[in-house]
């Protein structure tokens, strides 16, 4: 019998730290410099026209209640150290070793702007671990700059739109192809750069076909964009053949692999025919996504794509790293600077611990891992499995539906994951838009979860559809045992409701410093 | 929210027995005769019963009889019997039932697209929600199953926020007469506005959303911006054709079909010979819709748009809108045609372009119906 973690947490009703305090109250107080100090460095260190003439307003408050509000901001999380199978995702363990490297001053205390000659050790890195990644995917080049797996796809449209305007082809190659179930970010970055996007849909075996793909590419095609294995952890059996229709067309083509985790070491993007690939960090190569960042998405090409690459690209000259900036040809930058640096070295150390043959063995884990999860889940009543047609395992995550429980219940997917909150589990991720399939869910087990959590996993899920058939309206009010109830999401979409600073609250709720008009 | 429920207890009789539909009590009698058995109450019963599963005690409003209130016996509902007239198999027997319920805000119907057309035309502003069981159902107005019609039902009444509203679902139904022989004519006969599910997003990776009317209104205006000069536009019914007028200035018309030259309107509400005296010596492109759920091309053949402008067009020639939310719950992932004439149907095979946004499309596999 599982263990289902019984859990509640901590609820703080303490208001912001803006509105904490007295007047007074200090985190340190400072002696004044005694009379030598002052005779020897004077008065007015500040410069007049640069000293502030009003006083910061900051909360007054003691260094002991700064502390105490944080450890209860933080006991009113999850912590991002729970079971979380989060689809699409990736979830690893971040480790603290490879967080230490980053805070040494050889990395943290350097800037973008020093001599290359005082980088040295860094630009290593980068260069070794853009090796690491080349022999993963067979690609000649990755620069790290963009700042998420979406900067590296709208990188790709970039390079793409460089590609063909040095080409005099611009005008002609409109058109970016990509199917339903490529990551909305494909489509997204295609048209942000200026392409026609055109979609492949499903069709009823649950693959976009290669008929679709033939009548949509021509000589108007600049590139295909596409995910495999999909968002639904499908693997398309004919993806050599794509490549080939789309090569035939002229067409360039990207292969984004964000869902690389139950493939990595098994494939390379190169030799299926691939023109470039992304990879990111955060995800698969084991840097933290915490919430929502610092990302980053490598982008490789081949060398025939390279010369488009935004600047600066680290190189190596003899037994010097450079950054080679004179790229006549270049797209021009998508992110300043060379990218979230402190995250390549984690992912360069994940590497490097993992080793090659870790590596591959971590994606066979995580698949396995992955169809024991689906093969507990199709034994609860009311979770249906996405294309249920297809008989091939998934690989590293499953697209489930929750479907034929909602319609008995009334228990939508949204309801679910807030009560999985209850448990102190991560609430799992859904799908991308739009919804292909009814209350979709999509776990990911990876390679970092032992069998029990996963098995805890499975039992919360399995106990929560029990309790949406005994008391629904529970589990539509959830989350119960958590720090604050239910999230509305409809606020998101009103800039009037939502406020991220403290200085955009106070305009925007309580109606002061309008005239400043700043956010 | 007030909610009605009528059957129409002999729809989907003739599918059993090879007789493509029941319109009409010749044909009922006919069905009867050759041993066909009701199934509409009892697919009537699966939705109440789901809808007394989740909400028991739950409000509505049933008509007497065989045309509602019999599928309902000793579930746990709140049912408010409304008296209708004799049972007689015909189109007046729906109709009067609705009238009789008074002012509702959902009628839910169990039967196919003749029930949906005999509903919506009498619904005054109702929205529709119809229970899957007639032998034909083109019209976009019908839950996946009826299970899924009761929990529309539950979710209606318990929690109105998860459900949205969609003006413009299409009432289609088929000249049945000309059905037996051998003829497929549907055509749209209203527009309908119905309940649909909402998707509430996952804030964390969520953001704002296009809705279905500003997608369409994008994808019309470059539908506009691209038109040729000197070639006929054809704009067939419907809401997702319409916008297209919208976008040119033009008022479409929702049931009948305009025409455009040089973004000019040349007809409006055209038969097939004006359109056809128009598009004499021209290049022509239709611009069509699809229909919800069964994915039907809107105004085709027989109709304002015959087999001969549809052919003059070819595949190529066609202009379909339809928004991808529309295209991704297609029941199947294919888009139909049936302009009347086999041999046109079968050169329309093959893949299209639909236009589903601002510098948008999504490859659409068309099949003949």
């Amino acid at each position: 019998m599982t263990r289902i973690p019984e859990f509640r947490a901590a609820k703080w009703n303490e208001p912001v730290v803006m509105e904490m305090g007295r007047p007074g109250a200090r985190g340190q107080l400072f002696p004044a410099p005694e009379e030598e100090v002052t005779q020897a460095v004077g008065t007015n260190l500040i410069p007049g026209a640069m000293a502030r003439k009003d006083s910061a307003k900051l909360p007054e408050i003691t260094e002991f209640e700064a502390q105490r509000h944080y450890l209860h901001l933080s006991q009113m999380t999850l912590g991002m150290m729970g079971i979380s199978l989060f689809g699409t995702c990736t979830m690893k363990y971040n480790s603290k070793t490879a967080e230490y490297a980053t805070l040494r001053p050889e990395l943290a205390e350097v800037h973008p702007y020093q001599h290359p000659d005082t980088l040295q050790g860094v630009l290593e890195i980068i260069h070794d671990f853009d090796g690491i990644l080349r022999s993963l995917s067979g690609m000649d080049q990755f620069i790290f700059q963009a700042g998420g797996g979406a900067d590296a796809a709208y990188t790709m449209t970039a390079v793409a739109r460089a590609y063909w305007q040095d080409r005099g082809m611009l005008g002609q190659r409109t058109e970016m192809v990509t199917s339903m179930q490529a990551h909305p970010c494909n489509p997204a970055t295609a048209a942000a750069a200026g392409f026609k996007v055109v979609n492949l849909p499903l069709e009823e075996n649950g693959y976009p076909s290669l008929d679709a793909l033939k009548a949509a590419v021509s000589e108007k095609t600049a590139l295909i964009m596409i995910n495999n294995p999909d968002d639904m952890g499908i693997y398309n059996p004919e993806i050599k053949e794509w490549v080939k229709v789309a090569k035939e067309a002229g067409a360039l083509c990207f292969y984004d692999h964000a869902n690389f985790n139950g493939v990595m070491g098994k494939l390379s993007a190169r030799e299926l025919g691939f023109d470039a690939c992304m990879f990111m960090l955060h995800k698969t190569f084991g840097a933290p996504k915490a919430g929502g960042g610092p990302a980053v998405g490598a982008y490789g090409c081949t060398d025939a794509l390279a010369p488009y690459l935004p600047c600066p690209v680290v190189v190596k000259d003899g037994d010097r790293y450079v950054l080679d900036e004179d790229r006549p040809k270049s797209a021009g930058k998508v992110r300043e600077f060379w990218g979230n640096i402190p995250q390549v070295v984690k992912a360069y150390a994940w590497s490097r611990a993992m080793g090659a043959d870790g590596i591959n063995l971590a994606s066979d884990i995580s698949v396995v891992a992955n169809n024991y999860m689906d093969k507990k889940l199709a034994e609860i009543p009311g979770l249906e499995i996405s294309n249920p047609s297809i008989n091939a395992h998934r690989m590293e995550m499953t697209r489930w539906s929750l479907g034929p429980l909602t319609e008995e219940t009334g228990v939508s997917t949204v309801d679910f994951a807030n009560r999985m909150a209850d448990y102190g589990i991560d609430p799992y991720w859904m799908s991308h838009e739009p919804w292909i399939v009814a209350e979709p869910f999509t776990p990911e087990a990876g390679e970092l979860w032992s069998k029990e959590d996963i098995d805890t996993w499975i039992g919360v899920i399995a106990q929560i559809a029990e309790e949406a058939r005994i008391d629904p309206e529970m589990v539509k009010t959830a989350p119960h045992n958590q720090a604050i109830a239910q999230v509305k999401g409809d606020a998101f979409e009103d800039p009037a409701k939502w406020a991220m600073t403290w200085r955009a609250y106070q305009r925007k709720i309580l109606g002061e410093n309008k005239a400043k008009g700043v956010a | 929210m007030r909610i009605g429920l009528i059957v129409n207890p002999f729809a989907g009789l003739g599918g059993a027995v090879g007789l493509k539909g029941t319109d009409g009590p010749d044909t009922v009698a006919e069905a009867m005769r050759r041993g066909a058995q009701a199934k509409a109450g009892a697919r009537a019963r699966l939705a109440l019963t789901r809808l007394a599963d989740r909400v028991p005690g739950a409000a509505i409003t049933l008509a007497a009889g065989a045309l509602g209130q019999n599928w309902a016996a000793d579930l746990d509902l709140d049912a408010t019997i409304i008296a209708s007239p004799t049972v007689t198999g015909t189109a007046r027997d729906t109709k009067e039932a609705v009238r009789a319920m008074g002012p509702l805000d959902v009628i839910a119907f169990a039967g196919g697209d003749g029930t949906a057309r005999d509903v919506a035309s009498v619904a005054n502003g109702a929205a529709l929600l119809g229970i899957p069981c007639g032998v034909k159902m083109h019209s976009g107005v019908f839950a996946v199953s009826p299970h899924s019609a009761g929990a529309m039902l539950a979710d209606l009444m318990t929690s109105p926020d998860r459900v949205s509203w969609l003006d413009g679902a299409e009432v289609m139904d088929i000249d049945e007469a000309a059905l037996r022989n051998g003829i497929l004519a549907p055509r749209l006969y209203g527009l309908a506005r119905i309940p649909v599910s909402r998707n509430l997003m996952q804030a964390a990776k969520g953001g704002p959303r296009q809705d279905a009317a500003s997608a369409l209104s994008s994808a019309a205006q470059g539908i506009v911006a691209d038109m040729d000069e000197q070639t006929l536009y054809i704009i067939g019914p419907g809401t997702s054709a319409g916008a297209v007028m919208t976008a040119a200035g033009h008022t479409a018309t929702p049931l009948g079909v305009d025409a455009m030259l040089n973004r000019a309107l040349v007809a409006q509400d055209a038969d097939d010979a004006t359109l056809k005296g128009l598009a004499e010596g021209r290049d022509v492109r239709v611009i069509l819709g699809v229909t919800g759920q069964q994915g039907f091309l809107l105004g085709r053949g027989n109709q304002q748009i015959g087999p001969a402008l549809i052919a003059k067009a070819g595949r190529n020639g066609l202009i379909i809108l339809a928004t991808e939310d529309k295209l991704s719950a297609l029941a199947r992932p294919r888009l139909l045609v049936d302009t009347g004439d086999p041999d046109l149907d079968a050169e329309l095979e093959g893949f299209v372009r639909v236009s589903t946004g601002a510098n948008r499309e999504m490859m659409m596999r068309i099949a003949s119906g």
